[in-house]
Order: C-alpha cells, then structure tokens, then sequence
C-alpha cells in the first residue's frame, strides 16, 4: 500500500484509476479549471496494481454526478468515482459509456460540417466494446486510437 | 403515415414501410401526372433549392417536381453569387432563406451539411447531397426504378459495378437493398472494393453477397447490373486513380451472355463506363432512371409539405 500523499477529504468526489498523465485533460473536460469549480487535489503518476501508474483528481465540495463523470469515459475508461460525505465513501460507481458524446471529441473528417462552422460536435455511441463512435453530422464511424487522438 | 414537417437527411433513418410508403406515393402521383398532365398540391408553396455545387439532374429535378405539384421554386446553383461568398456562415444562409420558403432542398460540399441545416431550420430540409457522404432521394429513385421495371425488388440479383469503395451512392443503395430479398455480386477493381463494414453489414442482415473482380463472368446471373462512374474528384492520390480509370466498360460484346431481362442503371453522369451503342437496347434502363428521380421527388416534396 503506497504511502497516502494526498489528504482526505471531507467532502466531494474522488475519481480515481485514471490513466496516468490524464488528469488535466480529466479537469478539462469535467469543467474543473474554471475558479469555482471547487478546490481540487490532484496526485499523478501514482504507483497503481490495477495501472502500473494512475492519476488520482480529489474535487472537494462538490459532488459530480454520473452523467456528468461519464463524460471522461472516452479518455478514462478505468476511471473509479467514489461520493464522499463527512469522510465516508457514500456511494461508488464505474464510469460508463454513455449513447450519445456532447463536445468533447473532434470529429477527425476535415471536410465534416462540424470542423467547419460553429457546430458542436455530436457522436452516437455504434458500439461499446469496442468503443465505436459516429459523427451526428457526417455520419463516419471512428474507432480505436482515433478516438483518443481527437480529443 | 404523416410525414408533414420531416427532415430528410439520410437514407439511414428510413425503415422498409417508408421506403415502401414514399415509392406507392411516386407511383400514384405519376399516374396522376400522366393522366392530368399537371397538379396542384403545392400551389402557394414555395421550394428553396440551395446548391453550393454543381448538379444537372439533383436539381432540375427537384425543381421540375416542384412545378409538377403547382408549386414554385427560388433558389441558386452556385455559392459565388450568395452571401456565402461574404463569409456567410450555412446556418446564417439557412435561418435568412427559409424566412422566403416552405420547404428546403440543399446541396453542399461538406459531410454533415444538411443535417445542421434541418437542425437550424424550422421547415423541412431535403438532402440533395452531402460531399461524399448522403443522397437519399437517389436511393429512393433508384429503388422506384427497379420496382418499376420489374413489379418488385424481392427475388432479384443485383450487380454493383465500378467504384463501391469512394461512391455514396452504391453504399446507400446497397444499405436499402438489404431491406429485400435480394443477392448482390460487388464487382470492382481490388483497389476499389466496398468497404469491409458495409460487406459484414449486409451479410448480417442476410443478403447473400459476392464480391468480384470479374464483370464478364458475373453479367450472366444479373437481372440489374447498376453501374457508376470511377470518380476522379472522390480520390485522394491521382495515382491511385489513374491506375483504376477505366477498368470496366459495358458494352454489346460483354452483354453477349446477358439475361434478356436484364437492366443496366446508372446515377449519371457517365463518361466511358457504358458504351453509348448501349443506349438503344432493351437493357438500358438509366434514361427511365433519371424520369423516375420526378415523381419520388414530388412524393417527398409533397409529403414533408403535408399537402398530399
């Protein structure tokens, strides 16, 4: 068990088993950066049995819902989500896919509308395992890494 | 079934029943057009056509339709003379257009355009080619024509021929056919094969399918043999392109062997891909393909308008 470097916290959401070296791209899509997002606690590069490496994001005071966590799914489909209340682990979940991905990728069709006015861009989940997505507006399916090279 | 209001986007969010539904309607509206001459379902409507790239057939017909219905047409057939050209954005040119129009009908170069365009617009928007992607009102004509010439499209053997990797139009109708009964022989160059998804798509919906190299060997089972042009525009390395051009060319001596009932269509334009001594024989269907594009259209223009 590797040495607690980061505190407790009392309140809020713990995502946990991200991929290392993802949490800013986590903090980013879960609107964290902006200053009221609420205090974060970040550890990176974690020792992990489950990762070799890990990121952990600790959001104090807030609790991000399962809709709003299952937006990290394409870029942390490891990830853990732990509701903590008065230091307790209230309730736990999995990050899922959701069926439909809002804004956060960009479809890899130069030539897709969505590159090309102000469109936000749109994905219909084809199939979860494995992950296959296609764009509301061209209508492509990307899979595999063009998945995480476009986000 | 009320379609009034409907977007039509892609061929993909059609069911058989209104695949089905949209060629009854083609056919009663012909029959009504060839008795009367001329309707008035649409009168006091007015039909926008939105062309940001060229089309002969896409938008004569479009508008011929529109008239056939008593109904009449504005609209432009190239961006250079809009706003567009001013930087106008699509959704801009869509919110200002449909203030002077009922129904819409668009053509552009981008995938994905007319999706947003029926996203921003509160009137109907028809999909008259989306870049490479969507062209569901040629599917829908193609279908009509087959049904057409043959009483219906279940039982038959069906040949694609020519470019099934880059062509839109071969994988919407190749989607649709799977709806019927049918068998497909995928006849191509190897560089130009129908993509792998779309093949699994097919076999897993139960069409029996056969993908080959070789034209002459295959025109003896077919009752259509649809043909498309090699598109230079679709390719994105000349190279590639000049080692496929010209491949195939249907011509008397290859349809030797031929069923005498068999049909051979085209979307046109065609350039050397069918020889035009073709064109006086009982297998030539592409000129009655193009009249058919009148009435499925009118059956859409119509029916989105909810005035049929």
């Amino acid at each position: 068990m590797p040495e607690l470097k980061i505190e407790v916290i009392p309140e809020g959401t713990v995502i946990d088993h991200i991929p290392a070296g993802k949490w800013l791209k986590v903090i980013e899509i879960l609107g964290l950066t902006k200053p009221n997002g609420g205090t974060l606690l970040i550890a990176s590069n974690v020792p992990s049995k489950k990762l070799g490496r890990k990121d952990i994001v600790k959001v104090e005071g807030r609790y991000l819902s399962e809709e709003e966590v299952n937006k990290i799914t394409l870029i942390a489909p490891s990830a853990t989500v732990n509701i903590v209340k008065d230091y307790k682990i209230t309730e736990k979940f999995r990050v899922g896919i959701p069926e439909e991905i809002f804004d956060i990728l960009r479809c890899p069709n130069p030539n897709c509308i969505s590159n090309r006015e102000y469109v936000k861009s749109r994905f219909h989940v084809v199939s979860k395992e494995p992950l296959k997505l296609r764009c509301h507006y061209c209508e492509r399916t990307i899979e595999g890494d063009e998945i995480p090279g476009n986000l | 079934m009320d379609w009034t209001g409907r977007d039509v986007v892609s061929i993909r969010e059609f069911s058989k029943d209104d695949i089905e539904f949209v060629l009854k309607v083609a056919e009663r509206l012909e029959g009504e057009l060839s008795k009367k001459g001329s309707l008035d379902y649409a009168r006091g409507k007015i039909l926008a056509t939105l062309f940001f790239e060229p089309s002969t057939r896409t938008r004569l017909s479009f508008e011929s339709a529109m008239h056939r219905l008593g109904g009449s047409v504005i609209g432009f057939s190239s961006a250079a003379s809009t706003s567009v050209k001013k930087g106008e954005s699509l959704a801009d040119t869509i919110k200002t257009v449909e203030q002077y129009s009922d129904i819409i009908v668009i053509r552009h170069p981008s995938e994905g355009a007319a999706r947003l365009a029926a996203e921003v617009a509160e009137i109907p928007v028809i999909n008259a080619g989306d870049g490479s992607n969507q062209h569901p009102t040629q599917t829908l004509l193609d279908l009509y024509t087959i049904k057409r010439a043959f009483g219906s499209i279940d039982g038959l053997t069906i040949g694609l021929l020519g470019d099934l990797k880059y062509g839109r139009t071969v994988h919407s109708l190749a989607e649709a056919l799977a709806f019927y009964d049918v068998e497909l022989h995928l006849i191509s160059p190897e560089l130009l094969r129908m993509p792998k998804h779309i093949v699994e798509e097919l076999r897993e919906k139960g069409v029996k399918v056969h993908e080959t190299t070789d034209l002459e060997g295959t025109i003896p089972e077919l009752n259509v043999l649809y043909v498309t042009r090699i598109q230079r525009e679709r390719f994105p390395d000349e190279e590639e392109y000049l080692k496929v051009k010209g491949s195939y060319q249907v011509n008397q001596t290859i349809l030797k062997n031929a069923k005498d009932g068999l049909k051979i269509m085209h979307p046109l334009p065609r350039v050397d891909e069918i020889h035009p001594e073709v064109d006086k024989s009982e297998h030539a269907l592409y000129f009655r393909q193009v009249f058919s594009g009148v009435p499925v259209r009118m059956a859409l223009l119509g029916l989105t308008l909810g005035v049929l």
